[in-house]
Formats: structure tokens, sequence, C-alpha cells
């Protein structure tokens, strides 16, 4: 039994322990045994371009069978170009992909699509027709029997807390219902790998809660999550890894290896008054790297080893006749990853 | 019929049936077509010249080419540029649903009403040409070249009509953009057909074969053109496509 994970360069990740808030709010650990005999996805030098115009260049990664993969960009970033291309509805100007251990092409199309099921960003559903029946017409596109097609079209409906919903008209549905339904059609073939776009947008805090439920139930059944979002907190609640992207992909990894590679560790200080001479006082204390001001009398001081250092650096301000208001690890949250990495792409730009 | 066709075809069916616009369009325009051919043969009295009779007569027969060519336009429209307004191209295309199953199932959705309507239609002419009408003008309509046509072009036309409507929505962006363009490209095809109504072209069984024969080769090209154009990509990312 293999490992689990590969990051960008393709090398081996440890398994991850996560804990993970339950409805009632309590948390509960979650040991992420990703087992993957062969990666799900695969992007080798992958690259769309749309006349002289890239829309994704030079991409290669890996995602796990069984991996929740956040895909996070900006707009025009090209995750939709992405999931069109391993959902083989476009085709790849330059590179390889595989999908569910089969290679992307014109002629394996049909097999991968029947292996995989796509959540678009938009719910897509025929407003005239009841949600039974837009599932059915899906279940029938997916070449389900009829005999299993409405045990099927029920089950994945009571997923999603849409079972009594059924016999109602989509049109008549609210937008996050509608999202909800789309969801459920994604979950109609029981699909190895699953690609969802945005799936918590326009749902209400508790719907949304119950999506990332069962995106957490699907992480546990197996199935390997292919998902792009927008919302930061969403993507680090759920995912084993995260891939920035920007038409180039930017980085691969798991959120706090990504914060670890991207930021240094440091300790955030807060005094009652600025202080006198912060940096004698600062550099005076061993294993400090730096520091700089962020605020009114606020610092963020660079160490090796935070805790090591906190203990002293709280004497020395002590002793220097200020008062401590606050001295803590400084965390830096995915977003903080997401922002430098962007911005830089804004600078470049510029 | 393979499960996939069937599905496409079923889900057509019921969303034609809860979308008044076509529903009521299908119905009244049907009418229009046969009311003013009743209207106009049923007119027909023994002072009516023989040449007259002929003309009138044509132009009953011409409406009833008129309805397979014009009704599949109508639903073609949707059936491209419809699902991609509603955000479901996208969906569908994920599935294993092969192109050639998609146009199918959405061809057939249009073709048969189609040509149930235009022979409806013509039973009740018929009939009621039978029963009201003048002798000369029920043999005029009973000639066999005419009935031979009726029963051959119908399908074959819609066939075509659906075909050339379907391209014409796999490139637009607009719904009614699509049908009117779907109805104007149907126009050289109404002027061969009035030809042969007016028997211009002599209308014989032996003209009628052939014509059939040559639609069902232009339906088979037509075909492998919108079959062609069916691409996956070239409809989600270009003519109006995200």
């Amino acid at each position: 039994m293999g490992a689990c994970c590969w990051d960008g360069a393709g090398r081996e990740l440890e398994p991850q322990k996560r804990m993970a808030p339950t409805r009632a709010g309590r948390v509960r650990p979650v040991v992420t045994l990703v087992v993957a005999m062969q990666a799900a996805i695969q992007a080798r030098e992958l690259t769309k371009r749309f006349g002289s115009r890239p829309a994704v260049e030079d991409i290669t990664f890996d995602v796990a069978a069984g991996e929740v993969f956040g895909f996070l960009g900006p707009n025009g970033a090209g995750k939709t170009t992405t999931v069109r291309l391993f959902s083989t509805l476009v085709r790849p100007t330059a590179g390889t992909a595989e999908v569910a251990g089969i290679p992307v092409s014109e002629e394996t199309g049909a097999e991968i699509r029947s292996r995989i099921a796509v959540m678009t960003e938009t719910p897509g559903l025929y407003l005239r027709l009841t949600v039974f029946d837009n599932l059915e017409y899906f279940a029938g596109l997916y070449g389900i029997p009829s005999g299993d097609a409405r045990d099927r079209i029920l089950t994945a409906l009571d997923a999603v807390g849409m079972a009594g919903r059924h016999s109602d008209r989509a049109g008549a549905l609210s937008k996050g219902l509608r999202q909800r339904v789309s969801l459920a059609r994604a979950l109609l073939t029981d699909p190895r790998v699953l690609f969802l776009d945005e799936p918590t947008s326009g749902l209400d805090p508790v719907a949304t809660r119950e999506v990332r439920e069962l995106i957490d139930g699907l992480r546990d059944r197996g199935v390997t999550v292919f998902l792009t979002t927008h919302r930061l907190e969403e993507a680090e609640r759920l995912c084993d890894r995260i891939a920035i992207l920007n038409t180039t992909l930017r980085i691969v990894g798991a959120p706090a290896d990504l914060r670890r590679r991207l930021f240094s560790s440091a300790l955030e200080v807060r005094t009652i008054a600025p202080l006198v001479d912060p940096d004698s006082l600062f550099s005076a204390v061993s294993g400090t790297d730096g520091w700089e001001t962020v605020g009114d009398a606020a610092y963020r001081v660079s160490v090796r080893d935070p805790a090591a250092v906190a203990p002293e650096l709280a004497r020395a301000i002590v002793a220097s006749g200020v008062g401590l208001v606050h001295l803590s690890e400084a965390a830096y949250s995915l977003e903080d990853v997401y922002l430098q990495l962007v911005s830089e792409d804004v600078e470049v730009v510029r | 019929m393979n499960g996939r066709v069937r599905a496409v075809l079923r889900k057509e069916l019921r969303e034609f049936r809860r979308n008044t616009l076509v529903v009521s369009t299908m119905v009244v325009l049907p009418l229009f077509f046969i009311a003013i051919p009743l209207a106009s043969v049923l007119a027909v009295n023994s002072g009516t010249a023989p040449e007259a009779i002929n003309g009138i007569v044509g132009g009953a027969l011409l409406a009833f080419f008129l309805v397979p060519l014009m009704l599949p336009t109508l639903i073609a429209g949707y059936a491209v540029v419809g699902e991609r307004e509603q955000g479901t191209l996208e969906p569908v295309l994920t599935t294993p649903v092969r192109r050639e199953e998609l146009l199918i199932g959405k061809a057939l959705a249009a073709v048969v009403p189609s040509t149930a309507m235009a022979y409806a239609l013509f039973g009740l002419f018929v009939t009621v040409v039978q029963l009201f009408a003048r002798r000369d003008v029920v043999s005029l309509v009973l000639e066999p070249s005419q009935v031979v046509a009726i029963a051959l072009f119908t399908p074959l036309l819609a066939t075509f009509s659906i075909w050339v409507g379907l391209a014409i929505s796999a490139r637009s962006s607009d719904i009614r953009v699509a049908q009117q363009l779907s109805a104007v490209a149907m126009l050289p095809m109404v002027g061969v057909l009035w030809l042969f109504a007016f028997q211009v072209i002599a209308p014989t069984v032996t003209v009628a074969v052939a014509g059939a024969i040559l639609l069902a080769v232009l339906d088979l090209g037509a075909w492998r053109i919108v079959s062609a154009l069916f691409d996956r990509e070239r409809l989600l990312t270009r003519y109006g496509g995200p």
C-alpha cells in the first residue's frame, strides 16, 4: 500500500491528521488515510491556449485517489479550463493528462466522462422540468438502467437533503436549492473522481455546512474530489492539499506546508506604548532574525524557534519598562499564502 | 433505440410540452397552414378556370410541404442555444453521451411531432376535401404523385430542416436569431417545392421518388456537417459560450 500524496514536484507527502468540526461544533480527529496505488488525476506540462492567449501554461501535478484537492486562483486564472481539460471538454494544446487512470484523448473521452462527474458553477438545470425529471435525464445520459435510476436519484437527493422536493419544478427552487440538486446530479453515478466548481456558491450557512460535510463523507468513501473555490477558509478546512493557479501553477501542497514554505516563523508583539529602541531590544534576544513594525506599538519578530524565543522576549519587553499586551506566534492563513502569491503576479504584471 | 438517445428524446419532448410558446406555436401555425388551403379549395366553383384550380390545389399542397419544413426550425432554435442560455449545455457535455446520440435524440424530438402533425393535417385536409370539395378538386388533391410526394417528403423535409436548424443553433447565441436564420435557410428548399407543387416540374410518381432519394442524400450530407460542427470544445468556447 503506497503513501498518499505528492507535491507539485512529485515528492511523497506524509499522511495527514486533521481536526474537523462536527455539525454540533465539536472537534473530531480525522485521520486521512489517503491510499493510492496511482494518481487519480495527473497533469504533465499541460497547456491550453486559445489562439495566442494562454489559458493554462505548463502545469504539472498529481492528485492522489481519495484526496480532496483544492484548486484556487483569481478570476481568469484558468481553473475552469483546467477542469474542462480533465473532463475532456477541451483538447490540450500541449502536455498530457490522465484521469481515473485513463490518458486524456479524443478517443478516451466518453470512457473518462463515464467515471467522473462535474458539478459546474451554475446549477444548469432544466427549469421547466421537475427535480426528478432533471436527474432522470442525466441518469439516462450516464447509461444507468431505468430500473436502478429511481433508487439512485432518491439516494442522491437524500444525500443533499432534497429527497422531499423531487417533484418540485426546478425553476421554482431557490438558487441554493438548485445548487444542491446540481450536487445530487454529480453524485448520481457514484463517480471515482468528482470535480466541484464553487459547490457552496450561493448557499446559506447551514446548506454550506451540509455540503462541506458531504465532501468530508466523499473523502471517507475514497472519492477523489477536485474542488475549485474562491473560499479560502473552505479550501483550508476541506482540502488535503491545494494548488494555486494563475495561468501557471504557482504552488502545490498541504495548507500548513505552504505556510511554512512561504513565511518564516515569527512572533507578534503588542505593547501599551511604542518601544523606545525596538532594534536594540529585539536584537539582544537570542534566536531572533529580524523585526518589523506592523502597527502602532505592534511588531512582528522573525524567529527560528517561536517556543524557545517567546519567554526571553517577554522578559526583555517587561524589563524595558513598557507594558506587554500581547505576545503570540504569528498565524498565517491560507489567505496570506494566496495573497502573497497572487500579489506577486500583480507586481510582475505592473 | 439506444438508451441515451431515448433519454434525450424523452427530455426534449417533456421540455417542449412544458414550453407554452412552443406548444402554442406548434398548434396555431399548422391550423393557419390548413385553414387557408382549405378555404381556397372549398371556394372553387363551376366558374373557376381549370388553370386556376391547378394553381389553388398546388398552393394548398405547398402548404403541406411547409409544415415539416418550418415546424422543426421552431424547436431547433432551442436545441443548442436554449441549452447554452439555461447553462445546461456544459453539464450535458460532461456526461458520456456521444455527439451522435445527442444529435439524433434532439432531431427525433423535432422530426417525430412535426411529421405526425403534417400527416394529421394532410389527413384532415383530404377528408374535408373529399366530403365538401368538387370532384375535379378531389382528383387533383389525390393525384398519386402528390400523395407519394407528401408521404415521402414530409419526414425527409423535417429531417433536413432540423439539421439546418441544429447547425445554425450550434453557432448562435440567441434563440430568436437561430429560429429566424433557420427559417431563412429553408427558402431555397421552398422554391424547389414550389416548382413541384405548381407542376413546373412534371409531378409524376417517379419524379416524387427521385426527389425523395435526393432529399435523403441531402439529409445524410447535412447530418455529417452538423455532426462535425457539434464539437464539445467549439460549443463551449465559441458562439457565446462562457
